[in-house]
């Protein structure tokens, strides 16, 4: 088992929560967690990452307490995208895509062949090598989001957490990404917004609503029209891909989908 | 990485002509031949070798007048800056600097109650460097706790409170001057707060110094840490900083720069802000390069500003405070403006 998360509670000031959440990603898993806007899905997984503190609960990295060790043991272990955000000062794509090898490096460490070396396979593997001295502020949405990329390769970690990384990008770049995380073959625990996403390329699913765990199952068990509806409340219709075996999801407009449940 | 070491070595040789240089500006010319000379046959076994060709008077000008002042406004300048740098990376925000964000009137305000009134006066010598600390401690908290809302530092609360703090503190100057029991140390107060280096001694090099230099290396040891800082406290926790600790970190050392600059050199503003806006132009968002240009430029920029304070109105002196808010406020402006651009 790589991450157990254990009757997980926090709390906001004004009453948004998440409340007695389990939950668990084995070893080379990748965990979706879908869900309404407000339920829940990034509240649990910054918890996860450590950038808030529940209130009550567990969280085991391979069977570690997260919270009783080192913040730089915990970002050896487990890499996080999340959606871009906006940093008020310039750095180049080579000095971001640095920065992930910091949680390496002890406070007298200088930076080794070994360092630029990694820095640089992380940005051969994402096509970026030609703008490693380009601006970071200057790179469009989805360039910023591979140097995120590139900067959790460089941590090299065999779990990644990604917190809605591909929210606003076009459905090209968003295919790249999650095609190149699939294929780097580590464990990930991902929130995704879009289901046919989630359907596309999670081994199984959370449907975190309210705070609480409602189901979850293989995108099979979790992606039936009622089951959708109960979540959402949308009608949809839900079929197999006869090419790749996937599930595809569609949207019915307005109310016009009696007999579909 | 080569470019940064060809970059700081020529900033320190700059550094070193600056400083002849500004010692043998003022009411009597020193050439900078006989200042090098001087300096050099004070350096222990090497100076025996350089027969005396200058007299008492240009040795007593610079030895004991000018230059405690020029090394005293080198290592002010460059901890203003690096005191500018670390309160940007602890506020996320180009515009932090220890005078707008309150601090230096901060560690005015303590300063004056322990001159005036002897508030602090069983800390000895170091009474009104510590006082200056506690102020500048006591600002800065209040300034970041303030602006902070949500995990967030919000730029129109940090701009409004360090107003506001700065304001309050002032004010708390005032009254303490006006009900200052003696007029000889009103008198010094006065003087000392307008932010000069005038009448500066070897005795005040010691602490800011030592200061500048302590902090200086913790700073260059968290280097990556102050980076992560910069991306926001959820990238820098998930990249293996303890921001919570960092944070505590970054107010003692901003508060012990301010505290100990301020202590000799009154307040002097927009250094911290300039130096660093202009250090990232020139070499990148990096603290492994800003923090030692920065450091570098502020010293260089302090030491000619002072210069041009002590010549312009000569023979009256005008503060070096004024001037740098002189040229300072418009470079505020355009960041401001800049700043609320991108915003949208």
């Amino acid at each position: 088992m790589r991450l157990q998360i254990k009757n997980l509670s926090y709390s906001y000031d004004n009453g948004n929560a998440i409340e007695n959440v389990s939950l668990d990603v084995k070893r080379g898993e990748f965990v979706g967690v879908i869900g309404p806007n407000g339920g829940g899905k990034s509240t649990l997984l910054k918890n996860v990452y450590r950038a808030l503190t529940p209130d009550s609960g567990e969280i085991l990295l391979d069977g570690e307490n997260v919270f009783a060790m080192p913040y730089r043991k915990t970002a050896q272990k487990m890499a996080v995208v999340g959606q871009e955000n906006d940093v008020p000062f310039d750095f180049t794509v080579e000095e971001m895509v640095a920065m992930g090898r910091s949680p390496r490096k002890k406070l007298f460490d200088s930076d080794t062949i070994e360092d630029r070396e990694m820095v640089h396979h992380a940005l051969v593997h994402l096509g970026m090598e030609n703008m490693a001295k380009r601006s970071y502020l200057n790179l469009s949405g989805g360039e910023k989001q591979r140097v995120l990329l590139a900067r959790a390769v460089a941590q090299e970690c065999d779990f990644f957490v990604l917190d809605e990384p591909t929210n606003h990008l076009d459905i090209s770049y968003q295919l790249e990404i999650f095609d190149f995380i699939k294929r780097l073959d580590i464990t990930v625990l991902a929130a995704i917004h879009d289901l046919n996403m989630a359907a596309l390329y999670c081994d199984r699913i959370y449907v975190l609503k309210d705070g609480k765990i409602m189901l979850s199952g293989t995108p099979e068990e979790v992606f039936t029209p009622k089951n959708i509806f109960d979540i959402f409340g949308v009608y949809s219709s839900v079929a197999k891909n006869s090419e790749n075996g996937k599930l595809t999801i569609s949207y019915f407009s307005g109310h016009s989908s009696k007999g579909i449940h | 990485m080569k470019k940064t070491g060809v970059l700081i070595i020529s900033l320190i040789v700059v550094a070193v002509l600056s400083i002849i240089f500004a010692v043998g500006i003022g009411p009597v010319f020193v050439s900078p031949v006989t200042t090098t000379k001087v300096l050099i046959s004070k350096i222990p076994f090497f100076g025996s070798f350089l027969p005396v060709s200058w007299d008492a008077l240009s040795e007593n000008i610079v030895l004991m007048l000018r230059l405690p002042r020029v090394l005293l406004g080198f290592i002010v300048g460059a901890s203003l800056a690096v005191c500018g740098v670390t309160m940007q990376a602890l506020v996320r925000n180009k515009l932090a600097d220890p005078f707008i964000l309150g601090v230096s009137s901060g560690a005015s305000a303590f300063a004056t109650l322990g001159m005036l009134f002897g508030a602090f006066s069983f800390l000895g010598v170091y009474s009104l460097s510590i006082s200056a600390f506690f102020g500048a401690a006591a600002t800065i908290i209040a300034v970041y706790v303030l602006s902070r809302h949500r995990g967030r530092i919000n730029i129109t609360q940090l701009l409004l409170s360090g107003v506001a703090v700065s304001m309050i503190m002032d004010g708390v100057t005032r009254i303490i001057k006006l009900s200052a029991p003696n007029a000889l140390g009103l008198h010094n107060a006065e003087f000392w707060m307008s932010g000069s280096l005038a009448g500066a001694k070897w005795a005040y090099l010691g602490l800011p110094t030592a200061v500048l230099v302590l902090c200086m290396v913790f700073l260059m040891l968290n280097h990556r840490g102050l980076n992560l800082l910069l991306l926001g406290d959820e990238n820098a926790t998930s990249l293996g900083v303890n921001v919570s600790r960092l944070q505590k970190q970054l107010i003692l050392v901003a508060s012990l720069i301010a505290g100990a600059t301020v202590a000799v050199s009154g307040s002097i503003g927009f250094v911290g802000l300039m130096v660093p806006h202009f250090t990232r132009l020139i070499c990148g968002g990096d603290h492994k390069r800003v923090l030692p240009v920065s450091a570098l430029l502020g010293g260089i920029l302090v030491v000619w500003v002072d210069v041009a304070a002590r010549m312009l109105l000569a023979p009256e002196e005008l503060p070096v405070g004024v001037l740098t808010a002189v040229i300072g406020g418009p470079v505020f402006i355009a960041l401001l403006r800049r700043n609320g651009r991108e915003r949208g």
